[in-house]
């Protein structure tokens, strides 16, 4: 039972991370319809900015920082890399989320040498608690109520301002949200800032539970976010938190099963199992519209 | 009509090509003295290789990619089943207990290159026949079982719409890469640890009697391996087949009602697209001599699209030219980038370990952002500038590349 509970708790824990970054790619994908490969790796640099920034300087004035500069990150990426192709076809722009993958994986094996680092501990975060009777760390309990008041807030923030009308408007149709006179290299912009900065408070509580930070750390939990996004229908907020959800603790109870099956090694492969009976028998996800294509 | 008259020279330049390979790599026993780089032993040989493998595996993508505009990111997967395929097929019995100790030996009791050692006789030149068609079948048996996968992957996953089918494909890779972890089937696959002891390409090479090598014929194997499968497909890219996979890239909708069946086709591009990569994925284990599935990740797939965007999408001999380069470049040209420089006592900055790979990712975006063509968009090389290359004349090549026009009349 013990045992249970504990699988139980750091499914939702997981799942919660993963739902923050897949919050970026929903985001990003209803606008750009672009997958943003380097989503997974702006996650990544977060976990390592982290690590620097807390060994020089105190963790109140770190942690607001590391956000500040994974959003300006995340900014950067949009501009230099996918806004000159704005007009080009929507492969070249994936070709280019997975060039900028490949050199923020390059670059920061070259700065960290390579090396996996091991992330502070987060005083309160990483204290452990009590709960009906397993041992299990603060961070555990506090990502999914976290979580949860970030989707409220996101959500209030897409359906009540104007900022998120137009973020629904651009959705919708560029060419005519345009035309209504939406700036919509800004609301772009917005949008990588949002996901970013998501992604970088994901960042904090993903690796307070985890050994270390690697170059390819991100590349994993990036893509069963997506995958995560895909579930619940893309652009749908609540369906990807619903998939990142799901997929945490189904993630986590395949890596609970006796060792004896030896299943573990499946944990990442039931993601894109599920991703692909998705695609085959729902493609517009549990709360994504079905696309209607016209000739 | 055209292709008529440039078959000969086409030919006439192959045949060149693969001759002068193997003076190369045989030079240095021909003419005693000679620079480090015609040595055995130098990276050269070691670039030609495997850019001669991964150019195979480039120009496989670039068909699908590039030719049917199906965005597929499974490559590394339908390598995986090649290699696999490729190594347990000829692991010799004698090695398998070796190989497979932790499982307490092979559940395959079965290898090729026994089966043609046992007709041909293991030594001397029925020994050299048992090899080469030992390793000829199991190349083939590997493209076999990737295309057969790809054929039933192919009904779920073909009916996806471009990033859709990226995902997916990429996710099959992941799948297969997992399962073949898996320490289950460790008695077939010898679970996460590599296989080894197969032949390799340096079992090419002809020894005399006390192991002394005669004919270096390590990197004339791969060559001429690449350019006959190179060869068919250019021959299914000009062929009927080959215009309806760019009528399906261009326009799915004006095809269908051209009369093209639309899910035949892309089966087709993707089946025949991915039995080249596992033939690929085969030569790549021969390459680096043992089979394992960690070396099969999705960056494997990403490197080789990135060589595709370079030498252009839609141009075969674009990515061949980009893989050699490519390779050249990361293996060979910018290693000086990773050890720490001294010019006249002053340190150079910035040179350490992994620097390499950053200047090398900053040159990638720079061509996907600025040169989205590539080196040859969708052009390919005129075959006069060809029998230049071929002949060694590297440069000219470059400056001599002529638009051939419309491909469908090449």
């Amino acid at each position: 039972m013990e045992y249970v509970i504990s699988v139980l708790l750091s499914g939702i824990s997981v799942g919660g991370q993963y739902a923050l970054i897949a919050i970026g790619y929903t985001l990003v994908y209803g606008i750009l319809r672009l997958i943003n490969f380097a989503h997974g790796d702006v996650f990544m640099v977060a976990g390592l900015l982290g690590i620097y920034l807390t060994a020089t300087l105190p963790i109140s004035i770190s942690l607001p920082l590391v956000i500040v500069l994974t959003v300006a990150l995340g900014f950067t990426i949009e501009r230099a890399a996918y806004k000159p192709l704005r007009e080009a076809p929507r492969m070249s722009v994936m070709i280019s989320a997975i060039g900028v993958s490949y050199l923020l994986q390059n670059t920061a094996t070259y700065v960290t040498g390579g090396q996996p680092m091991t992330y502070p501990t987060i005083p309160f975060l990483s204290d452990t608690v009590n709960v009906a009777g397993t041992q299990t760390k603060w961070v555990v309990l506090i990502t999914p109520v976290l979580v949860l008041i970030l989707v409220i807030a996101l959500t209030q923030l897409i359906n009540k301002t104007k900022v998120g009308m137009a973020m629904r408007a651009v959705s919708k149709d560029f060419e005519t949200s345009r035309l209504m006179g939406i700036k919509i290299h800004s609301v772009i912009s917005v949008t990588f800032i949002i996901g970013s900065a998501l992604a970088a408070v994901g960042s904090v509580l993903f690796f307070t539970n985890y050994p270390a930070v690697t170059p390819t750390v991100g590349s994993m939990p990036g893509l069963k976010a997506f995958v995560a996004a895909v579930f619940g229908g893309i652009g749908s907020i609540p369906g990807a938190v619903l998939g990142a959800f799901l997929i945490g603790i189904c993630e986590t109870i395949i890596k609970g099963l006796p060792s004896s099956w030896d299943v573990s090694v499946f944990s990442d492969a039931f993601t894109f199992a599920l991703l692909i009976v998705i695609l085959a028998f729902k493609p517009q996800g549990l709360f994504g519209e079905a696309a209607t294509d016209k000739v | 009509m055209k292709q008529k008259n440039n078959l000969i020279p086409a030919l006439t330049g192959i045949i060149l090509l693969l001759v002068f390979v193997i003076l190369l790599e045989n030079i240095s026993s021909l003419i005693p003295n000679l620079p480090q780089v015609f040595q055995p032993t130098s990276p050269l040989f070691t670039v030609l290789k495997k850019a001669a493998v991964y150019s195979l595996v480039a120009v496989s993508m670039n068909l699908l990619n590039g030719f049917t505009g199906l965005f597929s990111l499974g490559q590394a997967g339908f390598m995986l089943l090649g290699a696999y395929t490729y190594a347990i097929l000829t692991v010799p019995s004698d090695m398998k207990d070796q190989v497979y100790y932790l499982f307490g030996g092979c559940a395959f009791d079965f290898s090729l290159v026994d089966f043609f050692r046992s007709i041909f006789g293991a030594g001397g030149f029925g020994g050299a026949v048992a090899l080469v068609l030992a390793c000829l079948t199991a190349l083939i048996l590997a493209g076999c079982v990737a295309g057969l996968f790809a054929y039933l992957i192919g009904f779920p996953v073909l009916r996806l719409k471009s990033d859709y089918l990226a995902i997916a494909t990429l996710g099959f890779a992941e799948i297969l890469r997992a399962i073949f972890q898996w320490q289950k089937l460790g008695p077939i696959t010898n679970g996460a640890n590599m296989i080894k002891g197969f032949p390799t390409f340096s079992d090419f090479n002809i020894t005399d009697s006390s192991g002394n090598v005669i004919l270096r014929l390590s990197t004339f194997v791969p060559f001429l391996l690449t350019t006959i499968c190179i060869v068919l497909i250019v021959c299914l890219i000009n062929s009927s087949y080959g215009r309806a996979f760019k009528s399906i890239r261009d326009d799915e909708i004006a095809s269908e009602a051209m009369g093209i069946g639309l899910f035949k086709h892309k089966t087709m591009s993707f089946v025949i697209s991915s039995f080249f990569a596992g033939v690929g994925g085969g030569m790549f284990a021969m390459y680096v001599a043992n089979a394992q599935a960690k070396a099969f990740t999705s960056t494997m797939t990403y490197e080789i699209l990135l060589i595709v965007v370079i030498g252009g999408i839609g141009s075969v001999s674009g990515s061949i030219i980009a893989t050699f380069l490519y390779v050249a470049c990361s293996e060979w040209w910018l290693r000086f980038l990773d050890s720490e420089m001294y010019i006249g006592g002053f340190k150079v900055p910035l040179l350490r370990n992994g620097f390499r790979m950053v200047v090398f990712s900053v040159v990638i975006m720079v061509i996907v952002l600025f040169f989205s063509q590539g080196i040859m968009g969708d052009r390919e090389l005129d075959l006069k500038a060809i029998t230049g290359y071929l002949t060694g004349k590297k440069r000219a090549k470059a400056k001599e590349k002529v638009p051939a026009g419309k491909e469908g009349d090449k």
